[in-house]
């Protein structure tokens, strides 16, 4: 790519409850302990009543403009990337572009691939700005994702968020290349109208997640014409926090590497914005000279990779504004099954 | 409320966009046509300007409401209060992402977006400000203090004991 782009600021979101494992597995009778061991999930982040996409998208957004002393109305284009809007028709990007002033000359619209839309989103705004249509596009990746009650993903599926400011100047982070390996692969769906998705047990793994992901990074690198031991920091898409692991093993990468990017044990699995917040985990704690790939995942299936490098101007950026990501890894209000239930609408209250 | 009205306060509940009597310099929030501040109404015709509160203020006074208003069942109890914002105007809200015992009367805040209600299920959802407590970095508190495991156990006590009941 000619025209250096690259990330100017970020901001992430995690809504405060949590629960975890062993609470969710003594309920429907199953061992909760080793469930969280299995997936390497300790706790899961849960939104409040009155949280959704378009909430955690906003403080997300709304965090990464103060950081970047960015102007809304210079956004020439917002993306969000959830499979959790709240409306089946009507954009969530129209209300997140209002609540942070920059309506109305820029365009918007709402990504949906599983997981990775958030990825895809960058990638948009990566052509857009490069070639120049716009001065900043915004992409964010943020859910509020649901399992089916008893079901394995209710283990793992939480709330939370991140946002990226993409530019061409002032960057705190180059996108030196950017490679994606999409191929259709059935593992997990939601059809219209069903509240809880559906996936395809153990072929979510290696037809899937490992596939994609081990062959868009393996890509990635030859494209950058890097190997593993060229990055200090690694973050996979997350659905729980084993895959990442075992995916960052087999190519190549240590424990070292994936130490910031890999959130999910901790808040649980974010979906669209799991890839988003572990990058901004590593952008919370990276130096000037840094680099860092990478590498999302959306079931249907495809995976989008990045070669980042941070810039020496991530020492004088204001990432103190706000609250960095790992205040949300150690901090949240602990909830009971109850409680759950009751914030994410699993009680039927009668009436129509 | 209608659509329509909704979408016509959008500015106030998304951005807490009031206006400032640019004779007098006082904020107004919702915004005014007239200046009541100035000594003759009429010096502020035409000089009422756009203004964009900040979001920050600190609790005034607050009450905990057990009887919820249409909407918001879920969220019982909850704290609504009245916000002194640094702009000066008085505005009501409720307080989020804080226990309603660590609720105090000069509590900083800082306004969040939640949802603030729906048109029941298929009707338009309505967002704007609430307030939640504020830190010194512009940011908000953290989320809480650290998960700790008593208070995991506890938790998990609460549902087992519903269980076994």
């Amino acid at each position: 790519m000619e025209q250096k782009v690259g990330i100017v600021s970020y901001g992430a979101y995690v809504p405060r409850y949590r629960i975890t494992p062993q609470e969710i597995g003594q309920v429907w009778g199953t061992d909760g302990t080793a469930m969280g061991k299995g997936l390497n999930v300790v706790r899961k982040s849960v939104p409040s009543p009155d949280e959704d996409t378009i909430t955690i998208s906003t403080e997300a957004l709304r965090i990464a403009l103060t950081r970047g002393k960015i102007n809304p109305h210079d956004i020439g284009a917002i993306y969000v990337g959830s499979e959790s809007h709240p409306y089946a028709v009507k954009p969530t990007a129209t209300v997140v572009a209002q609540a942070v002033g920059a309506t109305p000359y820029l365009t918007a619209a709402d990504f949906e691939f599983a997981c990775k839309a958030g990825t895809a989103a960058i990638q948009t705004c990566m052509g857009m700005v490069a070639s120049r249509m716009i001065t900043y596009g915004v992409a964010i990746g943020a859910d509020t994702s649901q399992g089916a009650p008893g079901d394995a993903l209710e283990y793992s599926a939480s709330a939370g968020g991140a946002a990226l400011v993409i530019g061409r100047e002032n960057l705190i982070a180059e996108i030196n290349a950017t490679e994606s390996f999409t191929t259709d692969t059935p593992d997990f769906w939601r059809r219209e109208g069903q509240r809880y998705p559906s996936h395809g047990g153990r072929f979510t793994g290696e037809p899937a997640y490992f596939r994609h992901v081990g062959e868009c990074g393996r890509r990635m690198m030859e494209r950058a014409q890097t190997e593993p031991k060229d990055y200090q920091h690694v973050v996979f898409h997350q659905p729980n926090g084993k895959f990442p692991q075992r995916i960052g093993k087999s190519l190549g990468f240590s424990e070292a590497q994936m130490k910031y990017g890999l959130v999910t044990p901790w808040i649980g699995n974010t979906y669209s914005g799991a890839a988003l917040i572990g990058l901004a985990n590593v952008l919370d704690h990276a130096k000037g000279g840094d680099r860092v790939l990478v590498v999302g995942y959306g079931s249907g299936a495809g995976s989008d990779a990045f070669d980042v490098t941070v810039t020496d101007r991530i020492e004088s950026y204001d990432r103190n504004h706000g609250r960095q990501v790992q205040e949300f890894l150690d901090g949240g209000v602990p909830l009971s099954y109850a409680m759950y239930a009751k914030y994410r609408g699993k009680i039927h209250l009668g009436g129509s | 409320m209608t659509v329509a009205r909704f979408w016509r306060e959008t500015p106030r509940r998304y951005n807490l966009g009031g206006n400032r009597c640019s004779a007098c310099t006082t904020v107004y929030f919702p915004p005014r046509a007239v200046c009541p501040t100035c000594q003759k109404h009429r010096q502020s015709l035409g000089k009422m300007e756009p203004f964009t509160l900040s979001g920050d203020g600190e609790v005034f006074s607050f009450t905990l409401v057990h009887e919820a208003a249409e909407g918001f069942e879920m969220q019982v109890p909850y704290v609504l209060a009245l916000i002194k914002t640094t702009e000066g105007p008085l505005l009501t809200g409720q307080i989020v992402d804080i226990s309603h015992e660590e609720v105090h009367i000069g509590m900083r805040v800082r306004a969040a977006f939640r949802k603030l209600r729906e048109d029941g299920r298929a009707g338009v959802i309505h967002y704007g400000y609430k307030f939640s407590p504020a830190r010194e970095n512009g940011g908000r508190e953290a989320v809480a203090s650290p998960v700790s495991q008593e208070a995991l156990a506890r938790a998990a006590a609460r549902t087992q004991g519903t269980a076994r009941t």
